[in-house]
């Protein structure tokens, strides 16, 4: 406890909240409000309706939500294979060669996600790998974003494994395939829940990279938002903005769920 | 486990074994992440080097480098990223304070609130701030209610002022997070110590606290500062014709005037600057250890 006096702690707390309130919770409501709303154009919200709604989950919008989460899945499933393989490979090197693997398959970190679409879009569009104007660029660009948290998470939680485990079941005579399959995959599927769900809400989200190369009949959620505000319609962007919210919430939870499960092995 | 399953393997195991080195596993995903990553920048270096009319040279660049558009967009860009930044240590490292060391009910909850934020898309408070700061939005409507003027006060928006607001918004969470994992380490007694001996909250503050969160807020801060550098959701929603940044820039470039090896130059100065700095990140966080 830093403050002792109840006035010193109660102002403290009162500079908190009119801090956090309004810069973290507010936008938030606003949106979810603004989702329910016929009229806003005064103080506050007025008129109710769930009108918006329909519109978020017909048509276009709900296409868009499909969209993003094939994408979503895709990309995450691709990218734990490749960066939990990456991150597994990598904890078997020696030092140089481990900061080498780091510095690879985190370098999609630090590259700016448009820049990664540029990239993605430039290469894809010539032969031999001529994907432009397919789902499967839009896939392959999120995969690159997301394969970076995958294998940051993923050997994260390699360094904290105890070696005793795998040196046990090594020296019982298990090969090193079944030392992996059964003792260090078993041992590591909490970060790898985590990091499913974290690289499932990022590829949800993404915007920068896709915006760089959706073809029209692969626009994932972020980008039909950005393309009804754009038009004007404010409110039924807020309701697409909560239905993509509602569905990254609701994946995180059952990854965060299935997460605790697997701790207690 | 049967005993047979386990002998018959193990034989033909330690003959293969031998002959793979470890590093043979870690070809396949960096085989994959040079063709669909490495190999697609190597191209827009390529095209960066090759103007419209042929051959190779470093003429785009000097076109780039030499038009207005481009210099002011790396100054918003790095005047933007750099006020994000100290906006984001100093909010993050207030709220976490008092997260950590004034603990209130409720104070778990706000941190699992902050988690939750992070995974939201940095887009949506642009959108939100529509709501609050826009032209017809609460805080003018609040004000032309309250006053009876025909407008309110509230027209940052579409400046670069509002970008930061977003940003600082978005970005302090990405500080926060490090900061409250590194004051979850300080020893308590440390503190009760100190203000027993009758230091003031300010001075624990200043001589206990922050030393121990310097490394965490020396990682947060390099981490949001790459980050803003490369933002595009917030800026391209907030829609302002005068707030142009790099990443802004090379949508602009590439996807509405189809100039792809303009694009290409400021994608690689982009990815110069970012990249150096998400270096001098790992170094930062690797020293000390966070």
């Amino acid at each position: 406890m830093l403050v002792h006096s109840k006035t010193g702690r109660w102002a403290t707390w009162g500079v908190f909240f009119v801090l956090f309130l309004p810069l973290f919770a507010l936008p938030l409501l606003v949106i979810l409000a603004a989702s329910f709303t016929t009229n806003w154009s005064g103080a506050l919200p007025s008129g109710f309706t769930g009108a918006h709604y329909t519109a978020a989950t017909s048509g276009d919008s709900l296409s868009a939500l499909t969209t993003s989460l094939v994408t979503a899945v895709t990309a995450s499933a691709l990218a734990l294979v490749v960066g939990g393989w990456a991150a597994l490979a990598a904890a078997s090197l020696k030092k140089t060669g481990r900061r080498l693997m780091d510095a690879l398959f985190v370098l999609p970190v630090a590259v700016p996600s448009v820049v990664v679409g540029l990239a993605v879009l430039v290469a894809f569009s010539k032969p031999p790998m001529l994907l432009n104007g397919t789902r499967w660029i839009v896939i392959i660009a999120h995969t690159i974003l997301v394969t970076a948290f995958a294998y940051q998470s993923v050997s994260a939680a390699i360094v904290r494994l105890d070696p005793a485990y795998e040196q046990a079941a090594a020296s019982l005579g298990a090969r090193p395939s079944y030392v992996l399959w059964m003792v260090k995959l078993p041992l590591l599927l909490p970060s790898l829940n985590a990091a499913a769900g974290l690289c499932f809400a990022l590829s949800m989200g993404e915007l920068s990279a896709t915006m760089m190369l959706y073809p029209p009949d692969w626009m994932p959620l972020p980008v039909q938002i950005y393309a009804i505000t754009d038009r004007g319609s404010l409110f039924t962007g807020s309701a697409i903005a909560v239905v993509l919210m509602a569905a990254t919430l609701l994946v995180l939870l059952a990854v965060s769920r299935v997460r605790t499960k697997a701790s207690y092995r | 486990m049967a005993s047979t399953t386990l002998t018959a393997p193990v034989e033909t195991t330690a003959k293969t074994r031998t002959k793979t080195p470890s590093w043979v596993w870690s070809l396949p995903p960096v085989a994959a992440l040079a063709v669909v990553f490495l190999y697609p920048l190597y191209l827009v270096v390529e095209q960066s080097l090759r103007p419209d009319t042929g051959g190779t040279s470093l003429q785009p660049y000097a076109d780039v480098f030499a038009s207005s558009a481009f210099r002011e967009a790396l100054g918003t860009t790095v005047w933007l990223a750099v006020g994000s930044t100290a906006g984001c240590l100093v909010l993050g490292f207030v709220l976490a304070l008092v997260i950590a060391f004034v603990p209130f009910p409720g104070g778990k909850a706000v941190a699992k609130f902050i988690d939750v934020f992070l995974s939201f898309p940095s887009f949506l408070i642009t959108l939100a701030l529509l709501f609050v700061y826009g032209q017809v939005g609460m805080a003018n409507g609040l004000w032309t209610d309250v006053t009876g003027a025909a407008s309110g006060p509230f027209q940052f928006l579409a400046t670069p002022w509002g970008v930061l607001l977003a940003e600082i918004t978005y970005f302090t969470p990405f500080v926060m997070r490090p900061l409250l994992a590194a004051f979850s380490q300080v020893d308590t007694a440390q503190l009760e110590v100190a203000s027993s001996l009758g230091a003031r909250p300010a001075r624990i503050v200043r001589q206990v606290i922050l030393p121990e969160a310097l490394p965490a807020l020396a990682a947060g801060g390099s981490l949001v500062l790459v980050m803003c550098l490369n933002e595009f959701g917030i800026v391209l929603f907030t829609g302002a014709k005068g707030v142009t940044t790099l990443p802004m820039l090379v949508y602009g470039k590439a996807i509405l005037e189809s100039d792809y090896p303009g694009a290409c130059v400021v994608a690689v100065v982009n990815v110069a600057i970012s990249v150096g700095l998400y270096g001098l990140y790992r170094v930062v966080s690797r020293r000390v250890g966070a």
